[in-house]
């Protein structure tokens, strides 16, 4: 069965009533398919405030995110967090909603130097197991009053309740781009040449190595962003960091951002065979990790902190890694857990606040441990 | 403001709670003379006193967690305490409770440039943070006003805030990491030196949860590179609404500064007085401060005068070098010191929607002439935390009730404009009995259900964050169940 509910009261009475399982959908993109009945967002849409004077953006959690970029655009505006398009690495089709975004945690390149979803969310509104609805947080940027719920709801996956409205930090979209290229590095090479560049006062806001480019060769791309003159200038200084290496400088805006989307989306992988893995490391161990995988191509994103894995399929990468520090997920693929087991103190917690958040255990059940 | 009736049946054990202390940390780790409990009696707070039970000082995690078994099985509630700089009341003892100083774990554990992180005993004060990486070019991006003493447990506590969290946002934003100590004892890891931690956002969680959660012992903390430069302006206006406007213009067109701050009439008359940086007299004072190369600072320095320009100022100042750059934040970073020469004051934590900047500070004019109190306004107005400092006289009787209840009146003003009551300090016991003016019953139910799980029994500053009406059942049934 598909419930569609038109508003928030009508989402809240369908949990309150509800008997079975429910498996929340927003744009449907990022591949959630679990038992019991679906629960649409895409019934609650729409931006119900933007002062982009403020900074700050609300919304219904079933607003697609086309509209709301749309919106931002307009006004020289954007979601810093750069959330990633999953519908080409998973085959899914649809219109991804801001409350999968921010469900997921949704957080791509940039997240290395401005942050993640969560540290964007200003408040919510959602509808708890039972059926209650609660806000937290609010729509000014900063706010310590009371625990701060809205970042347990970021990345909570639709298991503690279902977002019916996000309030957002939006930043300015800067005048222009440019991203440095080192050409033929070694995928060890590249982390500590990435490690030196996020190190560097040049606020390089993505730092990304593709150990298989377009031309067959390794590439490691360092972006900038900010004013015009900035941009030329710190593009030079990163650039100048890696004298007797082959760098190369793009600063053609629209070329850097088609090189950056295909690292956001891991466009490598489109159409590709095989299970994709999530890493999430510490950068510098981010090689000799992704050494122990055997892997048929690799992506390594955020300095390194984030590694992309193209996997036989059903292959368990968890335990080929072994202990480090750190978590992988299964993005796509079904042989394996979604997600990494916590530790034992940390699982106690979590299916604590599960139990008071959803006493009936029909959330999304069977997502998140 | 009220503290719950201390519970006779843990006042009468204080002897075997002391020893029973004494038995799992060393000698000086446990003070419970009252001569000596006394200067833990208030944070910065001082309104309200109350010496804890005992005071306990432990030197390690392992510490912690025995005192904290030790409590949890007596009974007993536990107060944590940074460094005591609480402007809520956070750290504020209750008679029957021990006080948990993390005051001897200051070590630097470990420093990491290449992952750009730092892990430090929480312990350690914010500015000492920064001072064992600024030799290396690197900061710790939090920067409270007290981070000369604040620790790094207390701004963990309180999602602590500061001057530049409109670029570098605050604790929560840069906290990668923590060990901490359940009331029970379980010692976990949350997090690390990934930037993602994995499972729910317990991390999220419990940043800001004033000390309700656990104790956090370690913390690993997102370090970043120093800019090349940095380099303010000055511009004076005629009213707050031009002031606001401007601010709000400066935004749209793509600049971030680091820091935007805001000064008022009163507050630019008491600070020039007190500090003498020659600010113009004028209705309203922004000080606007950006990063780069001294390039880059041209580039968007250029492009802020011009909208400034744009609005008519009375006064606009450029820094050449370093000195004129110190003397634009001279009455700022004195305007604190320079209300405490004038009277006693107290200084209020709201924030609001930068658009309602205007029609805010007008009416928190009109309710000083309601009351007969004077307010200075002070704040940082990229984000809309505001910090309006109301002038009273501690001595005269009633007058504290009197400055209280305008606080309050301010802070419900700053909820029904869409803003909240604390954006850096915190609830403590200062805005517990406000909370039902910004959340619905629903709302602090939730927050408390997360206490449940974490401590069921309602031990760790119990007191604080959630009206007393409406975490009575839940303190009551721990005393029963004892």
């Amino acid at each position: 069965m598909k419930i569609r509910p038109e508003s928030e009261t009508d989402l809240a009475e369908a949990i309150a009533t509800a008997h079975g399982p429910i498996c929340v959908r927003g744009g449907g993109t990022r591949g959630v398919a679990l038992d019991g009945d679906v629960l649409e967002t895409g019934g609650l849409s729409g931006i119900t405030l933007y002062e982009p004077g403020s900074l700050t953006l609300v919304a219904q959690a079933g607003t697609p995110l086309a509209e709301i970029e749309a919106a931002l655009d307009a006004e020289g505006q954007r979601l810093a967090f750069e959330p990633m398009d999953h519908r080409g690495l998973l085959g899914t089709s649809g219109a991804p909603k801001i409350g999968g975004v921010v469900a997921a945690n949704v957080s791509g390149p940039r997240r290395v130097s401005v942050g993640a979803c969560r540290d964007f969310m200003l408040g919510v509104r959602y509808v708890d197991g039972t059926g209650t609805v609660v806000k937290n947080g609010g729509r000014v940027m900063k706010n310590v009053t009371g625990y701060d719920l809205v970042k347990l709801m970021s990345g909570s996956w639709g298991t503690l309740g279902v977002l019916t409205e996000v309030s957002l930090k939006v930043l300015p979209k800067p005048e222009t781009a440019a991203c440095v290229m080192i050409d033929g590095l070694s995928d060890a090479d590249a982390v500590q040449a990435m490690a030196k560049a996020l190190g560097s006062p040049f606020e390089v806001s993505g730092a990304a190595h593709i150990p298989v480019g377009l031309d067959g060769h390794p590439v490691t791309m360092l972006r900038v962003e900010g004013f015009a003159g900035s941009v030329a200038y710190r593009a030079d200084q990163v650039a100048g960091l890696f004298g007797g290496m082959a760098v190369r400088v793009e600063r053609d805006p629209d070329a850097v951002a088609k090189g950056w989307r295909r690292v956001r989306d891991v466009e490598a992988f489109h159409g590709q065979p095989g299970d994709v893995w999530r890493v999430s490391c510490t950068p510098t161990e981010a090689a000799g990790l992704a050494a122990r995988i055997g892997a048929d191509a690799l992506l390594y994103d955020w300095g390194g902190g984030l590694v992309w894995a193209r996997v036989a399929e059903g292959t368990d990468v968890r335990a080929q890694l072994g202990a480090f520090d750190g978590h992988a997920t299964l993005v796509r693929g079904s042989g394996q857990a979604k997600f990494q087991p916590d530790p034992a103190p940390i699982a106690a917690l979590s299916r604590g606040l599960r139990a008071k958040f959803d006493p009936k255990g029909i959330l999304n059940t069977g997502l998140m441990g | 403001m009220q503290m719950p009736t201390p519970d006779a049946h843990v006042l009468s054990r204080k002897a075997q709670i002391v020893a029973r202390l004494q038995e799992v940390l060393p000698q000086d780790a446990v003070i419970s003379d009252e001569s000596e409990t006394r200067a833990y009696e208030c944070d910065a707070l001082t309104a309200y006193r109350c010496p804890p039970l005992a005071v306990v000082l432990p030197s390690s995690t392992q510490e912690v967690s025995a005192v904290l078994r030790v409590c949890h099985e007596m009974g007993v509630p536990v107060v944590p305490r940074g460094s005591g700089t609480s402007l809520a009341g956070g750290a504020l003892p209750t008679a029957d409770c021990v006080l948990l100083g993390v005051a001897r774990m200051y070590d630097v554990l470990e420093t990491d440039y290449d992952n750009r992180f730092i892990r430090v005993q929480t312990g350690r004060t914010n500015l000492s943070v920064t001072g064992a990486v600024e030799a290396d070019g690197f900061f710790y991006a939090p920067d409270p006003s007290s981070q000369l003493a604040c620790a790094i447990a207390g701004n963990i506590a309180m999602n602590s805030g500061g001057a530049h969290c409109l670029k570098y946002g605050v604790t929560t934003n840069n906290l990668m990491g923590v060990t901490m100590v359940q009331m029970d004892g379980t010692i976990m890891e949350i997090g690390g030196k990934h930037l993602d931690a994995g499972g729910y956002d317990l991390l999220g969680l419990i940043c800001g949860s004033e000390g309700q959660l656990g104790v956090v012992t370690e913390a690993t903390l997102r370090i970043l590179p120093k800019p090349e430069g940095a380099r303010p302006v000055l511009m004076g206006f005629d009213s707050n609404e031009v002031a606001g406007a401007c601010v709000a213009d400066i935004i749209k067109a793509g600049v971030l500064p680091v820091a935007i701050e805001f000064m008022d009439r009163p507050c630019i008359e008491a600070t020039e007085a007190f500090a003498k940086a020659g600010y113009p007299m004028c209705e309203a004072l922004l000080i606007v401060e950006v990063e780069g190369s001294p390039a880059e600072i041209d580039e968007q320095l250029a492009l802020i005068l011009e909208i400034a320009r744009r609005h008519n100022p009375v006064e606009l100042r450029e820094a050449k070098d370093a000195d004129e750059a110190g003397r634009i934040w001279l009455g700022r970073k004195s305007a604190f010191g320079a209300m405490g020469q004038i009277n006693d004051y107290m200084c209020l934590d709201g924030t609001i929607p930068v658009s309602e900047l205007p029609y805010v500070l007008r009416r928190i004019g009109e309710m000083s002439k309601e009351y007969g109190l004077d307010v200075a306004n002070v704040f940082h107005a990229g984000d809309g935390n505001m910090h309006p400092l109301i002038l009273f006289d501690a001595n005269k009787e009633g007058d504290l009730e009197l400055c209280e209840a305008f606080g309050a009146d301010i802070l419900r003003l700053c909820v029904e404009v869409g803003g909240c009551l604390t954006g850096e300090h915190g609830v403590g016991i200062e805005k517990r009995d406000l909370m039902v003016d910004q959340f619905a019953p629903a709302d602090l139910e939730a927050q408390m259900a997360v206490k449940d799980v974490f401590d069921p029994a309602w031990l760790l500053n119990p007191a604080k964050v959630f009206p007393l009406a409406a975490s009575e059942s839940r303190r009551s049934v721990a005393l029963a169940a004892e």
